[in-house]
């Protein structure tokens, strides 16, 4: 066997430049199978880890994964609102211990602008229970002040006390046609937490309605701005909705009859979710995509494998004298099978190690950036059990398509006995 | 050794659905001979050849190689028979492209344990000594590819890789044919010296009739195969 084993390696050495390039095309689907299930296993993690701890969340009735996206990861919007009224109703209830209220719709240079209270900084947590830190400054204190994530830091290159103005909705609004006129100052940023609050622009409820005060038709007042500071801090500034209220629980039991209450709410309709369990929804409904994804990259390991066959069956016109050699020196048909087997194995082994090598490489390079801009958080560090498992699976389908160049040299190397044909 | 190495009761031998290409009432080669067998191409040699080396059964008659009934063995103890006491040498194109000199040499001990051991420990030494033998003493040689080696120079790694681990019968099939006449003859020469010194029997397959006087015996096919119009109907199919 050891003896098959350096003649199948000098084999494949004679033939460096064919079999390298067939070492690339294995490498490369194993690559494109690894990196989509390391996306997809990142992208759950990633969305998995951005709520904790938080026990409901409630909003205006909507689908259950359209309130979880637009709640916490700041995708789509919501079709309606919660009154204020109802939030206390809600925020009062007895098996609630705290809630969190957040009024979403406005935007700054394309990233979100939540308002919300103190509450959120001490409530929210993510990545199983870690609650959110500041890496500088501290939570809004003034009326126009703000709190932004690690990446709307990063990426504006602000700092603390910059100025910045918020535009109303979320696309990049004219001039004059925002909040250009209600500069907020930077109170805060907060540590990175690899969820979507690294992108978000948090300023209090109050602000909220400040900045809106003169927009009470749904557009701009053109007098809204004339409106002086000092006149809208001494108005009433409560706000008139929320977008959507995070909630925790005194006791866990409770939540189904929570969920109840809150769902057959008399008065304003409601919906309540349970995070985890519209999570799960979103991804029965995303596993269709990303069982394509793997079905389409698991086929294209097949095309790299059929690559294998091709290499190896085209060479076998040209090796059917080496083959007479081996077998007038002594090589029993078994060994000229096992000797192309090994070739195959080899050749797939090679690829699957080369193409594990490459997407961690990749991973290393760009993972940070793909955490910033989509986050998706690429697990990094040592080849795990997947890496392991498509190893193995490569190099066991690679030993058996083999058989199918092994079975044919084996059946000439019979029918051609020792008489060496050119 | 007083077993013939090779003797063959009417042995005949067709390929499938052809007609018969051998009918061999009797042939022997006795052991430490060097024969010379004489056949034009397409003669049925090769078959014959195939039929001692055990890659082809006959369909009926006796062969006997190294005392060893070769219609009994199965495939796979003709292969462990011919790994272990057999030296083959083809007309051309011997050597195995991906490996080395040296490597050429010690092919057969990586199929044979018999071999191996007969080699003695240090094998590669071994194959050496035999290339320095025939005369391939220059090591900057050991370091081409073969592809890179004369048709002559190749021949002889061949006989050294035929002769390697002491094998009790080594088998030519023309292989001096693409060799000028003054290397053919020197290939000749040191083939058969190397052969005598190790006992082997050779049996050694030409066309060319001038050289009959180098060897012990010569024997012609046509004279001792009486299915010659099967043979010539094969000529050309399988030279």
């Amino acid at each position: 066997m050891t003896a098959l084993f350096s003649l199948a390696w000098a084999s494949l050495l004679n033939r460096k430049g064919s079999i390298i390039l067939t070492i690339v095309a294995v490498a490369l689907s194993v690559a494109l199978f690894l990196g989509v299930e390391k996306a997809r296993s990142g992208a759950r993690e990633g969305f998995g880890n951005t709520i904790s701890g938080t026990d409901l969340i409630i909003g205006a009735p909507t689908g259950s994964v359209n309130l979880l996206l637009y709640s916490v990861f700041r995708m789509g919007g919501a079709t309606a609102e919660v009154s204020w009224p109802t939030y206390q109703k809600i925020a009062a209830r007895e098996d609630i211990a705290w809630t969190v209220p957040i009024a979403l719709g406005d935007s700054h240079l394309g990233y979100r602008v939540m308002g919300t209270n103190l509450d959120y900084f001490k409530h929210y947590k993510f990545g199983g229970g870690q609650a959110l830190t500041f890496a500088e400054g501290q939570p809004f204190d003034d009326l126009f002040d703000a709190v932004i994530g690690s990446e709307v830091a990063r990426e504006l290159g602000y700092t603390l006390d910059t100025p910045l103005t918020l535009s109303h909705g979320l696309g990049a609004a004219d001039l004059g046609s925002g909040h250009e006129n209600r500069p907020f100052r930077i109170a805060g940023i907060l540590k990175p937490t690899g969820t979507p609050v690294d992108r978000t622009v948090h300023v209090s409820l109050e602000a909220i309605t400040a900045i809106h005060v003169g927009w009470e038709t749904g557009a701009k007042n053109p007098l809204a701005d004339t409106i002086p500071e000092e006149m809208i801090r001494s108005f009433d500034l409560t706000p008139k909705t929320v977008t959507a209220i995070f909630a925790g629980l005194e006791r866990k039991g409770t939540i189904l009859t929570t969920r109840r209450a809150i769902n057959t709410n008399r008065g304003e309709p409601l919906m309540a979710i349970i995070p985890g369990e519209a999570l799960a929804e979103l991804w029965n409904v995303t596993s269709v995509a990303e069982r394509a994804l793997l079905a389409v990259s698991a086929f294209v390991i097949a095309v790299g494998l059929v690559s294998i066959l091709t290499s190896i069956l085209s060479s076998l016109n040209e090796r059917r004298r080496e083959m007479s050699i081996l077998r007038a020196t002594g090589a029993r048909p078994g060994h000229i099978f096992v000797l192309l087997v090994l070739e195959a194995g080899l050749v797939g082994f090679l690829g699957a190690v080369l193409g594990i090598a490459l997407v961690h490489g990749l991973i290393a390079v760009f993972a940070p950036m793909l955490q910033a801009q989509y986050g998706v958080a690429f697990s990094m560090g040592a080849p795990g059990l997947v890496d392991l498992a498509v190893l193995g699976a490569v190099t066991l389908a690679s030993l058996l398509i083999g058989a199918i160049p092994a079975l044919t040299a084996m059946r000439r190397s019979l029918a051609d006995g020792l008489s060496v044909r050119l | 050794m007083s077993d013939p190495v090779i003797d063959i009761e009417d042995l005949t031998f067709a390929w499938k659905q052809g007609p018969q290409v051998l009918h061999i009432p009797a042939f022997r080669v006795e052991a430490g001979e060097r024969v010379f067998l004489r056949g034009p191409s397409g003669s049925g040699k090769s078959t014959l050849l195939g039929l001692i080396a055990g890659v082809l059964a006959p369909q009926t008659g006796r062969i006997r190689v190294l005392g060893e009934d070769m219609r009994a063995l199965s495939p796979s103890r003709r292969d462990r028979l011919r790994a272990d006491h057999v030296g083959v040498i083809f007309q051309m194109f011997n050597l195995v492209p991906y490996l080395s000199v040296t490597g050429n040499v010690l092919l057969p001990l990586r199929f044979s344990p018999a071999r191996r051991k007969a080699a003695g420990s240090d094998a590669t030494s071994e194959a050496c000594r035999l290339l320095a033998r025939l005369g391939l003493d220059d090591p900057s040689l050991l370091q081409r590819r073969v592809s890179d080696l004369s048709v002559g120079q190749q021949q002889r790694v061949a006989a050294a890789r035929a002769l390697i681990g002491a094998p009790r019968l080594i088998i030519a099939d023309e292989p001096t044919s693409a060799l000028d006449a003054d290397a053919r003859d020197r290939f000749i020469a040191l083939l058969s010296e190397e052969v005598t010194r190790t006992g082997a029997s050779l049996l050694f397959v030409s066309h060319d009739a001038s050289l009959a006087p180098l060897f012990t015996r010569a024997v012609d096919l046509a004279a001792i195969n009486q299915a010659s119009s099967g043979a010539n109907h094969r000529a050309g199919v399988h030279a």
